[in-house]
């Protein structure tokens, strides 16, 4: 089997965003996404602290620090785009106005409940951004994030152990080994990479998963 | 005839009394009234409540505010940065209170504030540890958490450009919690860039109107 790498995952990912979305990528691996959406396409992503049309890193020689995404990393924003206050760009997220989130995660449960803001631990200082409004406001919640842990457990789990960010809120699961629905009646795989059949992958989740018709 | 200009940054700031809540503007650096905290820091006031996005980056700024152990409690949506170091060794060492809040309902807490709202209803945090001990309701078929305004007695903002009665303009997305907090507070300070003639800015351009804001100082 093959697993994605960081970039794959982040390609994957776009292939999937429609064109006229409106989207907000979470910092982090979602942000590499902003990297491969398709070019053909416009598709309008959303900066929580108050930009619609947020476009790439800015030349060293044009970087103005009044304009910076919500990792606070130098930014710029694409002709049309807009800069508005925190309170109406969370009237956005939580109004259900962006058709997409995409986050990253520590652990997505069978029932779409998201852990990513905090790990719990005793001397851990927590810290949650926009986190909890993105998972409840998009119309869509995407997580995107590695299929184990570094010691092999599956980050999709019965239920999470790390504290949530949010209940039964995820839609699909995109992992460096597949992409999978989350649906009232359990986990749609929709697709797995090439050489990972269904019974390999269903051993390495650990939760059950159900076939889609399609899927490998 | 009204003028809300002020000399200094210090002189805008001589009244803040200990004790005080004070919401400082920004995310990051970008909208952070860097004059208008150094005064604060230079007059003294402690046992500080602030409000903020975070809780203070390297060794300016709030982090300075914070270094100066002038700040009490905090509430803020993301504190943990790989430089807030300052805020880190004071709430290992429990000499600062957290108030964690989710940034929209920061925001909206905010708006609120300054809006004269009593209390709202929002879905963000439900289910979650933020929302241990707080009052829920089932609207629809979704489930809520009852969440209160925040106010200050101070706002300290950074805009760009400023008339005598008060009015404002922002830069770009230094603009975040400018507006909001400008409202939500009993005395709201705006360092800016340029002042301008009364009938200089543009109507339509003015983001915060003159009746929210006290005092405008030149930096």
């Amino acid at each position: 089997m093959k697993k994605l790498d960081r970039k794959q995952m982040a390609a994957r990912v776009a292939r999937d965003i429609p064109e006229g979305a409106y989207v907000n990528l979470g910092i982090g691996l979602p942000t590499l996404v902003a990297d491969y959406l398709p070019k053909g396409r416009e598709i309008i992503l959303h900066s929580e602290n108050g930009i619609l049309g947020l476009g790439p890193k800015p030349p060293e020689a044009e970087i103005d620090e009044d304009v910076i995404n919500a990792g606070k990393e130098p930014a710029t924003l694409l002709t049309g785009g807009c800069y508005f206050h925190h309170a109406d760009s969370f009237a956005m997220i939580r109004g259900r106005h962006l058709d997409f989130a995409v986050l990253g995660a520590f652990q997505v449960s069978v029932a779409g409940d998201l852990a990513n803001w905090h790990t719990g631990g005793a001397d851990a200082i927590p810290a949650v951004g926009g986190a909890m409004d993105l998972a409840v406001g998009a119309k869509k919640v995407l997580v995107m994030m590695e299929h184990l842990t570094k010691d092999g457990k599956s980050k999709i789990v019965e239920r999470c152990s790390y504290p949530l960010t949010g209940a039964r809120c995820v839609d699909r699961i995109y992992t460096d080994l597949a992409v999978i629905d989350v649906k009232p009646d359990g986990l749609h795989v929709v697709e797995a990479v090439d050489g990972l059949d269904f019974d390999e992958l269903q051993r390495l989740t650990g939760v059950p998963l159900k076939r889609l018709a399609t899927a490998a | 005839m009204i003028n809300k200009l002020v000399p200094t940054p210090e002189a805008a700031l001589a009244d803040v009394p200990n004790g005080a809540t004070v919401m400082i503007h920004g995310f990051g650096n970008a909208g952070m009234p860097a004059a208008l905290i150094d005064a604060l820091i230079a007059q003294g006031a402690r046992d500080l409540t602030i409000v903020n996005n975070n809780a203070g980056n390297g060794d300016t700024g709030l982090a300075a505010l914070i270094k100066a152990r002038r700040v009490r409690k905090i509430l803020c949506s993301f504190p943990r940065q790989a430089d807030s170091w300052h805020f880190d060794a004071q709430y290992r060492a429990g000499e600062i209170e957290l108030e964690l809040v989710p940034q929209g309902t920061l925001a909206e807490r905010i708006r609120a504030g300054g809006a004269g709202i009593g209390a709202f209803y929002t879905p963000t945090g439900y289910g979650t540890k933020l929302a241990e001990g707080k009052e829920t309701r089932r609207i629809g078929d979704r489930d809520y958490v009852l969440e209160y305004p925040i106010q200050a007695d101070y706002a300290l903002i950074k805009a760009d450009r400023a008339d005598r009665w008060g009015n404002l303009t922002y830069r770009k997305s230094a603009r975040n919690f400018g507006p909001i907090m400008a409202a939500a507070a009993r005395t709201t300070v705006a360092q800016v860039r340029e002042i301008v003639e009364l009938g200089d800015l543009d109507p339509e351009a003015i983001i915060t109107p003159g009746i929210f804001v006290k005092r405008i100082v030149k930096h």
